[in-house]
């Protein structure tokens, strides 16, 4: 065995253009296999392009794509029974009932999981015989997602499998998510929310205008680069200058009023610490302390600007 | 769900399970379509017992029904392999369905053979209710039972490439209203209820071409008159079918 697992999607310079307009614009992205990717990015950044390139829908025009190993276009055959689909909407004939397209999706594999079983957990028991186009919107999420993993697949794709869901669907779908990496499978979605972002994902890639602008852990990319804020309130006057001595290099801190100090930068357990004990060390009781992190919205939004896109 | 429910057993089903079911799948939402069992069935089987037994077109010597029922035979194969084929297919393609079975193990080459196949498992089931109620009005038929099925295998594969083409290029409210207008015009002017006998010289030549007249022609020269192989209509239809499925595989968008 290898140390390091191939990865589940290998994406290196990928271009592709419509007309003149150019949707994907040099991306490069590798993602691990056994984990749950979320992509993010504005409309229009190129998120569904890059997914549907993925699931062998788009030819790139410059650059690879590998998913499992394999060429999405040239070893289609061989890649399509390994990976589940969902797309962002439709793909089920609107007369067919959610029990008999499920079966279906089923019998075109293998080994299916068990259809009753898989509808009882997706919550779509009781609209068995009820056509597709008369199911309401989280139903026909729910009857997708169910599409994309019945074949036991390897890898899913899931493209925004929450849109439209109400709370409890949506956090329905994110137990079966937190399932599926827990049994193995690796999880690709977009999304465009970010708490769904930092709830379920693994890694986390922002994509913007065509490229990838941010790659890692939810919790890596809210600390990197964005300054987060350590406040409390303890005797006024303190010496921050000696407070800093104690801190790392980039690190501020000021008494914002009579005694309300705000220390800003990259706030980790250690700065933490090291706080609390110079505090100890000059006899101050620091009370009301509260560290304000940065969500990744925060972060989403510096990378991708807040003016509105088409 | 337990733990290791979902642990990845990828695979394809064996392609005859596969295609089997999408057969099953596709004749169960012909057939489940209040609009194409309209076309299917209700259409061809009144006009065959309106006709039949109201003298309101002339349909020249001998007994109505016999020149009635080989053009709504050619009727029926029409309306399931032209314009019932051709509005399916147009709104699974506006809605995903063909980009989602894309996504499957199902190649596009089985998507398509299923489809073939559930066209001619709803024919099968046309021409036996509709022989059924032609010979309870007193029909004869004479002829090569092979010369008829080739005409209807012919006629089947030339409809079926016509009807593609539309729903893989045009969209699908285009496709929905152009294959019942299609469907229409060929209705009166091809055969099927009017003999071509009723057109000017110049117009039945032309119409002579349209698929729907040879194939109602061909039906009409042997079970009506017991000819032999209908090789000129059976030409025509040949050179239909080349251009249809050839038109569909090179123009056909699957999303």
């Amino acid at each position: 065995m290898n140390s390091e697992p191939r990865p589940a999607v290998r994406i290196s310079g990928l271009v592709k253009r419509y007309g003149d307009k150019t949707a994907v614009d040099g991306l490069d992205l590798e993602i691990p296999a056994g984990a749950v990717t979320a992509v993010l990015g504005p409309n229009g950044a190129g998120k569904t392009t890059t997914i549907e390139t993925c699931e062998g829908y788009r030819r790139p025009d410059g650059g690879t794509v590998r998913v499992l190993g394999l060429d999405p276009v040239a070893d289609a055959a061989r890649l399509r029974p390994r990976i589940g689909v969902m797309l962002q909407s439709g793909g089920i004939y609107s007369g067919a009932r959610a029990d008999e397209m499920l079966r279906h999706m089923a019998k075109l594999h293998a080994h299916p999981l068990d259809v009753d079983a898989l509808t009882e957990r997706l919550g779509l028991g009781s609209c068995g015989r009820t056509a597709y186009r008369r199911l309401s919107g989280g139903q026909q999420q729910r009857l997708a997602l169910a599409m994309a993993v019945v074949g036991r697949p390897e890898l899913v794709f899931l493209d925004e499998p929450t849109a439209g869901l109400d709370p409890q669907a949506r956090r329905s779908t994110w137990d079966l998510v937190r399932e599926l990496r827990a049994d193995g499978v690796s999880v690709v979605l977009t999304t465009h929310f970010m708490d769904e972002a930092e709830e379920l994902a693994d890694e986390v890639a922002v994509i913007d205008a065509g490229r990838i602008v941010a790659h890692g852990s939810p919790e890596a990319l809210c600390r990197g680069g964005a300054e987060n804020t350590l406040r409390f309130t303890g005797r006024p006057g303190l010496d921050l200058g000696s407070l800093l001595k104690a801190l790392p290099d980039g690190t501020e801190a000021a008494e914002l009023s009579t005694g309300a100090y705000r220390i800003t930068g990259a706030i980790d357990p250690q700065l933490l610490a090291t706080v609390t004990s110079w505090c100890a060390q000059h006899g101050v009781m620091p009370s009301g302390i509260s560290v304000e992190r940065h969500t990744l919205e925060d972060v989403f939004l510096e990378l991708t600007g807040k003016e509105l896109r088409a | 769900m337990s733990a290791g429910t979902y642990t990845p057993r990828p695979g394809a089903a064996p392609l005859p399970r596969m295609i089997a079911a999408q057969t099953a799948l596709e004749t169960r939402m012909l057939l489940r379509n209040g609009e194409q069992l309209l076309l299917t069935v209700v259409i061809p089987t009144l006009l065959l017992v309106l006709f039949s037994s109201v003298d309101i077109v002339d349909t020249g010597a001998g007994e109505p029904v016999d020149f009635l029922t080989p053009g709504v035979l050619a009727l029926a194969v029409m309306s399931t392999a032209f314009t019932g084929q051709a509005i399916a297919t147009g709104f699974e393609r506006r809605y995903g369905v063909l980009k989602r079975l894309g996504a499957s193990p199902l190649p596009r080459w089985a998507l398509m053979t299923a489809k073939t196949l559930s066209v001619l498992v709803t024919e099968v089931l046309q021409v036996l209710l509709l022989t059924v109620i032609a010979f309870a009005l007193g029909w004869s038929p004479h002829g090569n039972p092979l010369a008829v099925l080739l005409l209807l295998v012919l006629g089947t594969a030339a409809f079926s490439g016509l009807g593609l083409l539309m729903a893989g290029t045009l969209k699908a409210e285009a496709t929905l209203a152009a294959a019942n207008l299609v469907f229409l015009l060929l209705l009166v002017g091809g055969g099927v209820i009017v003999p071509l006998e009723k057109f000017p010289d110049a117009v039945q030549s032309v119409l002579g071409l349209l698929p729907i007249a040879a194939l109602s022609d061909g039906l009409r020269d042997v079970l009506q008159h017991g000819a032999g192989m209908p090789w000129g209509d059976l030409g025509i239809l040949a050179v239909w079918t080349v251009l249809g499925l050839g038109a569909a595989a090179r123009f056909f968008r699957w999303e």
